[in-house]
């Protein structure tokens, strides 16, 4: 049975958790707003380069001559994982279920016989993928110090992946990040960026379009910016997961916390009335054998 | 005049939104002007000035670096990796990029990527002479 002062040191402590928990639930709130907004206003960006290129790739039939980032190196023996994760913890499970998204598909990959490298974007997804993949991660990519997501970071990563894919390092590459659906709903999300999935949208057949440069020209300057613009989306999505994730964490901590100080207020004030009434009964039995 | 839709889009933001009268685009093979009615094309974008006129007689700059345009019967859509308007660009700012473009051309021996960094090079530094005016 614990004393009086433990209880009570126990609920204080319970209760400076519960300050920090909810100080940061309101932290991550203000956070997540801001990362909303900066992954909505990327959004156009993305989507007009999807329909464009779209249109690019439905004029063109796969030869010799196109570019290698759309149509691949025609093998399929090393894998690249480009894992985005966040740089923090304490926001649920939202590093461990990237983190474990890709653990399966590189075990997957393993078992097939492939070769599997990995690049870690965010210390978490390093430090859990670690354990496992140690001699497999080739990089692990450090946004610490970034407050906020620019476009130059995005470029810097692509800008290492395709030095890589120029040097024939792999010969598909996959993007795992958690995309943003809601405050309580982040989806683990694992995207192929090479060789290049478009979607061919058909829209502009009708139309005769004039390309200045030339159609192949264009899409070569193009599908590098292209891996630019998907890996920006997949970071600020992140960015806005993370926060959601957070912040729902923490929502939770906090009520947890505060069940938790319900609990043993109630233990204390019925061993306090315990122990007064044991005293009363004393002084009384005490009176009466007088 | 008739007015044509016209959209400036970088990745952080939609720059501008809008009707215009005509826009003169930067493109990679020689300036060209577009105005409503134009004929569906796509090109490529080089470093300089895109200057966007709403009202006649009345110009914005926007400086654009790599990107490129898409006309089609919707409108005009420019996509810049980078975009800056006039008013928001100082020399300090055009300093800046001009030692990023003389670090890319460092950085590389491929021709035409040194090729490319040089011509940006030469753009941005026109750009600054053009913005004293």
């Amino acid at each position: 049975m614990p004393s009086l002062k433990d209880l009570r040191n126990r609920i204080a402590s319970v209760k400076a958790t519960q300050k920090i928990t909810k100080a940061m639930q309101m932290v991550a709130a203000a956070k997540l707003r801001r990362a909303q907004s900066a992954a909505e206003a990327a959004r156009p960006y993305a989507e007009r380069m999807e329909v464009v290129l779209g249109n690019l790739a439905s004029g063109i039939t796969v030869g010799p001559e196109t570019p290698r980032l759309l149509a691949g190196t025609g093998a399929d023996q090393v894998h690249l994982l480009i894992v985005c994760t966040a740089e923090r913890g304490l926001c649920g499970a939202f590093n461990s279920s990237i983190a474990r998204l890709a653990r399966d598909h590189a075990n997957r990959l393993l078992a097939e016989g492939k070769t599997v490298k990995i690049i870690c974007v965010g210390k978490k997804g390093y430090d859990i993928l670690r354990r496992q993949f140690a001699q497999n991660i080739i990089e692990l990519i450090d946004l610490r110090s970034v407050r906020q997501i620019g476009f130059d970071n995005a470029e810097q990563i692509a800008q290492k992946i395709l030095g890589r894919f120029e040097a024939g390092e792999f010969d598909v590459a996959t993007l795992f990040y958690s995309r943003f659906r809601s405050v309580i709903a982040q989806i683990p999300t694992a995207q192929q960026i090479i060789p290049a999935q478009l979607e061919a949208t058909g829209v502009s057949s009708d139309a005769v379009y004039e390309y200045e440069p030339e159609e192949g020209e264009i899409l070569a300057t193009l599908l590098p910016r292209n891996l630019t613009v998907q890996i920006f989306r997949a970071l600020l999505e992140n960015a806005a997961s993370e926060q959601g994730a957070r912040m729902s964490a923490m929502d939770n901590a906090t009520r947890n916390a505060g069940e938790m100080i319900k609990k043993q207020t109630q233990t204390y004030n019925r061993s306090r009335q315990a122990m007064i009434t044991k005293e009363l009964i004393e002084i009384i039995s005490g009176a009466e054998a007088l | 005049m008739a007015t044509f839709n016209f959209e400036l889009v970088s990745p952080e933001r939609v720059l501008f939104s809008g009707a215009v009268d005509a826009v003169v685009l930067p493109a990679s093979e020689g300036d060209m002007t577009v105005l409503s009615g134009h004929a569906p094309m796509m090109t490529t974008l080089k470093t300089g000035f895109l200057v966007v006129t709403s009202t006649p007689g009345n110009g914005t700059r926007v400086l654009v670096r790599g990107g490129f345009a898409d006309i089609n019967q919707n409108g005009l859509t420019v996509l810049a990796e980078r975009a800056l308007p006039a008013e928001e660009l100082t020399h300090e700012i055009l300093d800046k990029e001009i030692l990023q473009a003389e670090m890319a051309w460092d950085a590389t021996n491929d021709p035409v990527a040194r090729q490319a960094a040089e011509s940006a090079i030469a753009q941005l530094r026109e750009a600054k002479e053009a913005l004293t005016y």
